[in-house]
């Protein structure tokens, strides 16, 4: 493969990381702020990853947050026993990366098994079937009570911090990127707008599809695991049709097909959950009228509708922001 | 346009953080978690009831600390997720220096390792698992744990009811429900009874005809329903019309208004362990009825008994410790031997309070208490 | 064993499907017709649940429970669903009807949350789940071994009835001479003068109406409705349409009863197993007989 410069990328990531850095240190943003970035960069991950799989592959898959908890699971499972084996461990950030990278292709394993089905069902099918998978590995997890079963997977040690979670979503924006600029990207392109066309034109349709699902569900899955150290917690509520409904919401404002809408579309969402929780709760507070935070739900459901209608192509469309662009090189 | 919005919505949350910053000298900050929303929103809404009254009580007699007294409350909304989120942003943004709090126990055990590391003490209002006070040492509850509940309802079986067979059913997506049938069922079973049945339902089940029937078929004396009232309301209606005439028995999650608003006959003659009784004659108790009567308009469960005592209970810590420091007020907690109206609370080792419970009767379409069983 | 597959059992099963077949034939009567899945049915189905419990309270100041009132609470659920159908069809569906259809199925999902989440936000519905009242008095019988009361003969009894009320404006009536058209070609239909527009907002209707009936009966056999209880009996009666053959209205019955009888079998069996056999039975079907069991094999049109 040809070397890819990627020095705007770069620039721009360092910048980021440099500036939130600085402003954790000087105590500007305090822990809870801290905890907003950090989940808008796991969230970054996830809808990038899902757009991966409904934006650039043209698949309908109803079920991504089945993957993140796969991921959560596996990753957080070992790491409990681990420590649990060897309380020193717990500094040793390289156990908690190969217990992610192990999450990672545990989900990477289920999207292959998912992706199946997607090579005979279109559309509206696919998105049942998926939606179904997802349900079935919550309810799985639900019930397996080494991990907690409902209870769910507690005390998982704290190592997702803002360095982890900002160099996984960094690597993750990059391979991503490079697989949707490559050869293979355009592959998948060429499925979503015509399959049969595609196929005829000598596209192994199959290849990509699961491709698509096992990529897709691998960074899921690591997202998965970097949440689940986050919150300490991995519960099986957490990974129900709502919370992918969430991605689903992201990757359309964001723009089918577009990495950076996915980008800006997960910080803006995850911002705008806490503006709204701030902003109800003074409502409902200081004001007195009684409205709960359901009203934030209201407001995706809303908006999702509203593009759906309006601007179907989201915020970005198909459009990515000059940064993420790989220039070709000219001989 | 999309990024005025956030902006907008960025700027308010910064404002509200600073706003934050700038009180905290001139009044003393807890914070409050119950569910106010989802399925145990009565629940959340009760204990929240306790939680403002106690408050207030406090402020009107000079406050803690000759400081006001204000609360923040978040909604955990039932879900851990969001527990662990509303924990984080308590300690963090609202800068509370303890937290009371919450319902559900999958809830508390989200937040608990929170509290622990960032050693700000907790109390439970209603979390009755046993792993929650397991945390770590900043964390308590104000109510009884799930293996004396458990145990106390099969002997209340075995020995008032007479029953010799019971059969259980409960959520197996619930881990409260799932391990107060476990409890039942190892106390009831060394006793001397056989438990002939046990099956589990789906969270969000409304037809439980097939779990019935099936249990039915083993003709058991007793029922034991370890769910919430909403749940348990259904089964019992759908058990009397399968022809099940016998008593049923359950935990605190029965308690509230909407059992017998839901239920109705089919819950008549039933009974459940819970905290507290209304009825309790006890001058604590009365007047805690009283007062809750006059301002909410309605007599208080136990779920707003236990937000008022774990306030109270928290408050006077802070005001034994003489400081809003972490430290001080654990201690001051550990200390702790108050007189609440869900009875006499001491601490044992492990911080859960050493109590009674009481058995509560549904009979004429109320809660009528029944007995008191000693641990 | 004997507990399992016995007559009570039957019964229940008989009764669950009942509620699952009118709900069912919505879906497969909306997807029959503009090929949309509408994620959005079975909060109708909750919408008609709630309006019936409005209409107990608003009713119940001069009229007593029973027969009567009965009546009339069903004719308003029935209203209730249509309403909001049409409103959906009107405002969400049918500006993106020749857009393509991922749009309108992203667009379904985004009406059902929207419902979902308005009825819970609102003060005076929800949350929290609330007690269907007790419309008719409950009575018992003993057919066999089973206990079978009245409610079951009542939830049969309507899903039969509206079957069959049905079957005849689709196979007698010009309206539903109309909607076969339709459904078969869409531009064929239109060629021929049909209004289509007309006839799939009347189809949405009809849907619409049979799930508000079948939240008034789930409201009164399993007397607790709250917002989202529309979620899992949709998810499943779609699954039945699937399983009879989508697009096939007494597919959509066989289908229903099966999983109704499916799902209580399972349940009594293990509960876990009973969670999850709808989404068994669906991977099954689409892995093996897509087309469903009584849905034509239509050729794919290269």
């Amino acid at each position: 493969m040809d070397k890819i410069k990627l020095p705007k990328l770069l620039i721009f990531g360092a910048l980021f990381y440099l500036v939130v850095q600085v402003l954790i240190l000087t105590g500007v943003l305090n822990g809870y702020f801290v905890v907003i970035i950090n989940r808008s960069l796991i969230f970054v991950i996830l809808a990038s990853t899902l757009n991966l799989i409904n934006g650039i592959t043209g698949q309908f898959s109803l079920g991504h947050m089945g993957f993140a908890a796969v991921g959560a699971y596996v990753s957080g499972t070992l790491t409990t026993i681990i420590f649990k084996l060897n309380p020193h461990h717990f500094a040793d950030n390289g156990a908690f990366l190969v217990c992610i990278i192990l999450g990672g292709i545990g989900a990477a394993v289920v999207g292959f098994l998912i992706g199946f089905p997607s090579l005979r069902l279109k559309g509206d099918y696919l998105a049942i079937v998926t939606l179904g998978f997802g349900e079935i590995i919550r309810t799985i997890l639900n019930n397996i009570a080494f991990v907690g079963g409902p209870r769910g997977l507690l005390g998982i040690p704290k190592f997702s911090g803002f360095t982890v979670i900002f160099l996984f979503t960094f690597f993750t924006i990059v391979l991503l990127r490079n697989l949707v600029q490559s050869s293979h990207g355009r592959a998948m392109l060429s499925i979503r707008e015509n399959e049969l066309a595609s196929e005829l034109a000598g596209v192994d349709t199959t290849k990509y599809k699961v491709l698509g699902f096992v990529v897709g569900a691998f960074f899921a899955g690591i997202a998965g695991g970097l949440l689940a150290h986050l919150l300490q917690i991995a519960h099986p509520t957490q990974y129900g049709f709502y919370a992918s409904s969430i991605l689903l919401i992201m990757v359309y404002a964001g723009g089918m097909g577009s990495l950076t809408g996915s980008m800006i579309a997960a910080f803006s969402l995850t911002f705008l959950t806490e503006g709204l929780r701030v902003g109800i709760d003074w409502l409902r507070d200081s004001v007195g009228i009684p409205i709960g935070t359901e009203w934030t739900m209201v407001v995706y459901a809303l908006l999702l509708i509203f593009i759906m209608l309006f601007k179907t192509e989201g915020f970005m469309g198909m459009r990515e922001s000059k940064i993420l662009i790989i220039e070709e090189k000219r001989v | 346009m999309k990024s005025s919005i956030i902006s907008a919505f960025v700027a308010v949350a910064l404002a509200g953080s600073f706003l934050a910053c700038d009180k905290s000298s001139k009044e003393i900050k807890v914070g409050g978690v119950a569910p106010a929303t989802g399925e145990a929103a009565t629940f959340g809404a009760s204990t929240k009831n306790g939680m403002d009254m106690a408050l207030a009580e406090w402020n009107a007699k000079g406050g803690v600390l000759t400081k006001p007294v204000k609360m923040s409350f978040a909604d955990d909304k039932g879900d851990p997720a969001e527990a662990a989120t509303v924990w984080t942003k308590l300690i963090e943004q609202d800068k509370v220096c303890a937290v009371i709090g919450t319902v559900m126990s999958k809830c508390s055990l989200a937040g608990a390792p929170i509290s622990q590391n960032s050693k700000i003490p907790m109390i439970a209002t209603s979390s009755t698992n046993p792993k929650v006070t397991l945390v770590g040492d900043y964390i308590f509850r104000v109510c009884f744990i799930d293996p004396f509940q458990g145990t106390v309802g099969a002997k209340f079986a075995f020995d008032e009811l007479k029953a010799k067979k019971a059969a259980c059913l409960f959520d197996v997506g619930n881990d409260y429900t799932k391990g107060l049938s476990e409890f039942f069922k190892a106390k009831f079973t060394a006793l001397g009874g056989e438990v002939v049945g046990y099956e589990g339902h789906a969270t969000g089940t409304t037809d439980f005809k097939a779990q019935l029937t099936k249990l039915l078929a083993t003709k058991p004396d007793v029922l034991y329903v370890s769910d919430y009232y909403n749940d348990v309301a259904l089964i019992a209606k759908q058990a009397r019309e399968l022809g099940f005439k016998g008593p049923m028995l359950g935990g605190d999650g029965w308690d509230s208004p909407k059992l017998t608003e839901v239920g109705g006959a089919a819950v008549e003659g039933c009974f459940f362990t819970n905290h507290y009784s209304q009825e309790d004659t006890s001058p604590v108790v009365v007047e805690f009825v009283k007062n809750y009567k006059a301002k909410y308009n309605a007599v208080p469960d136990a779920l707003a008994a236990l937000g008022y005592d774990a306030t109270n209970m928290m408050l006077d810590a802070i005001q034994r410790a003489g400081s809003t420091d972490g430290d001080k007020i654990k201690d001051a907690m550990a200390k702790a031997d108050y007189k609440g109206v869900t009875g006499q609370v001491k601490f044992d080792g492990d911080r859960n309070p050493v109590k009674s419970a009481v058995i509560i009767e549904i009979k004429g379409g109320k809660q009528v208490y029944k007995t008191t069983v000693n641990p | 064993m004997g507990s399992i597959f016995s007559a009570q059992q039957i019964v229940n099963g008989l009764q669950l499907g009942a509620i699952y077949a009118l709900i069912a034939l919505g879906y497969t009567m909306v997807y029959g017709i503009v090929r949309l899945i509408n994620f959005a049915h079975g909060d109708f189905f909750m919408v008609g649940a709630y309006a019936a419990y409005g209409a107990f309270y608003l009713f119940n100041f001069f009229l007593p429970a029973g027969g009567a009132m009965a009546f009339i609470v069903l004719i308003l659920a029935m209203a209730g669903g249509a309403a909001i159908a049409l409103l959906s069809n009107q405002f969400a569906y049918k500006p993106l009807r020749y857009k393509p259809r991922l749009s309108s199925l992203v667009t379904a999902i985004g009406v059902s949350m929207l419902l979902e989440y308005t009825f819970s936000a609102m003060p005076f519905i929800g949350p929290s789940p609330r007690g269907f009242p007790e419309l008719l008095a409950k009575k018992m019988f003993h057919i066999g071994s089973a206990e079978v009361s009245n409610y079951v003969m009542i939830d049969l009894l309507v899903a039969a009835a509206l079957m069959i009320g049905l079957t005849f404006l689709i196979q007698r009536t010009p309206m539903g001479k109309a909607m076969r058209a339709v459904s078969q070609d869409k531009d064929a239909a239109k060629l021929m003068g049909i209004d289509v527009e007309k006839v799939i907002a009347f189809t949405f209707a009809i849907g619409g109406s049979f799930a508000g009936a079948a939240g008034l009966l789930a409201g009164l056999t399993y007397p607790r409705i709250q917002p989202y209880m529309g979620i899992l009996p949709g998810l499943k009666a779609f699954i039945a349409a699937v399983l009879g053959g989508i697009g096939n209205v007494p597919g959509a019955v066989l289908g229903a009863f099966i999983m109704g009888l499916a799902e209580t079998f399972a349940t009594a069996y293990n509960s876990l197993l009973g969670e999850g056999i709808a989404f068994v039975i669906l991977i099954v079907v689409l892995l093996l007989r897509p087309n469903g069991i009584l849905g034509e094999k239509t050729a794919d049109k290269i």
